[in-house]
């Protein structure tokens, strides 16, 4: 009775260390491949990547970035605006494009360009995609700062 | 836990707990679902287009959620061979592909206004349509073993293997540049002004309430077809 308990017991524990190694293999693997693959599966090049790894000219990629506050212009035939593309350490891009913006395409705000680099290093966009950051602000407080909206909202629910 | 594994116990629990998930998760839903759809300011930039937030994040964690359950389940079912533990695998397997569903319709017709375009192949986006191919797979491969016979243990590690999309899934906008935004909400923190957090939140209770009881109610039908298809056999043996 006991005995059969015990190897009851042991093969149950045998299941689980298989299993377990099992899983650890197979996670292993997925973070390999997911390593691997971190260029590769990058939807667009940051400013930073373009320029330390420039695309052949006339070849199809995707920028990605920020526009930088106060570049937008409107060129003189009156559909190509011109602005740059910027990130964190500040690398930029000159981009021209010529059609209709997005609804959320404004200054300061996220962009994802599809077309490519010219041979005067101007990045041509045939397609423009707004990119949507994470914050979320109701309308009442898009003046004031992430961190100030918050410390008003504390300050008036205080009182 | 051996305790709920006993399937009478575990009828005798789901009797009045399958009924009381749904009505509650249905009133909870609902009353997120009015506060966020008529009594939530619009946003800054997107308009009135955040209000799909309200379905779109629940169905989103609901889906990746069906996933893990499938996963847990199936490691009990492996390990401790459970049978109830392979009924609830199979059990979650069709609300976490409706919520999969949903998620991507509610991403799609968000992403036309805000980003400019239905869809895009970066990583969050591909990562999740994979999720719901995954259903597809181990939804048919679960129906075929219960219906043409075979082990139990095929669609159990087919639901392990699987759950390595998982973290896929959520470290994807972190690990690859994507058109999906960065993590809005994570441990501690949100970038989420409370106006859309609070009903976004009383969603996620109310939808998950729902998924709970739709769960119970597919583990009562399938425990209930096991047993008709155990009394046919031992008439027909008998």
């Amino acid at each position: 009775m006991t005995g059969s308990g015990q190897t009851g017991l042991k093969a149950k524990h045998q299941r689980l260390v298989l299993v377990v190694i099992a899983l650890v293999a197979i996670i292993g693997a997925g973070l390999l491949a997911a390593y691997a693959l971190r260029n590769e599966v990058n939807y667009f090049y940051l400013p930073n990547q373009m320029a330390a790894n420039p695309p052949e000219v006339g070849q199809a990629v995707r920028l990605g970035g920020m526009v930088q506050e106060g570049s937008l212009e409107t060129l003189q035939d009156g559909i190509t605006v011109a602005f740059v593309v910027t990130d964190q350490e500040n690398a930029v891009v000159n981009v021209r494009y010529s059609g209709i913006l997005p609804d959320l395409f404004v200054e300061g705000s996220g962009v994802v360009a599809d077309g490519r680099l010219g041979a005067d290093g101007v990045f041509v966009a045939d397609e423009l995609l707004a990119k949507h950051d994470e914050n979320y602000v109701p309308r009442e407080l898009q003046e004031l700062e992430q961190h100030k909206a918050a410390e008003t909202l504390a300050a008036t629910e205080s009182y | 836990m051996h305790g709920f594994a006993n399937p009478k116990r575990f009828l005798s629990l789901a009797r009045w707990l399958t009924p009381l998930l749904l009505v509650s998760g249905l009133v909870v839903t609902g009353a997120a679902l009015i506060w966020g759809l008529y009594f939530v300011p619009p946003d800054r930039l997107m308009g009135e287009t955040v209000r799909i937030l309200f379905i779109h994040v629940p169905a989103a964690w609901l889906g990746m959620g069906g996933w893990t359950a499938i996963a847990i389940s199936s490691l009990v079912f492996l390990v401790w061979k459970h049978p109830l533990a392979s009924l609830a695998a199979r059990a979650a397997a069709v609300p976490g592909m409706v919520f999969t569903a949903i998620c991507l319709v509610t991403g799609s017709i968000w992403g036309r206004p805000t980003w400019g375009t239905w869809w895009v192949w970066d990583g969050r986006l591909t990562s999740m349509l994979v999720l719901l191919f995954l259903y597809f797979g181990y939804i048919a491969l679960s129906q075929a073993v219960s219906r043409e016979g075979g082990s139990s243990k095929i669609p159990a590690i087919f639901g392990l293997v699987g759950a390595i999309n998982i973290p896929i899934i959520n470290r994807s906008v972190v690990w690859w540049n994507s058109l999906h935004q960065p993590p809005s909400i994570t441990m501690g923190k949100s970038a989420i002004d409370a106006t859309f957090m609070i009903p976004l939140m009383i969603a996620v209770v109310g939808f998950s309430l729902i998924f709970g009881g739709i769960v119970l109610a597919r583990m009562r039908t399938l425990l209930a077809e096991v047993q008709a298809e155990a009394r046919l056999r031992r008439k027909a043996l008998g």
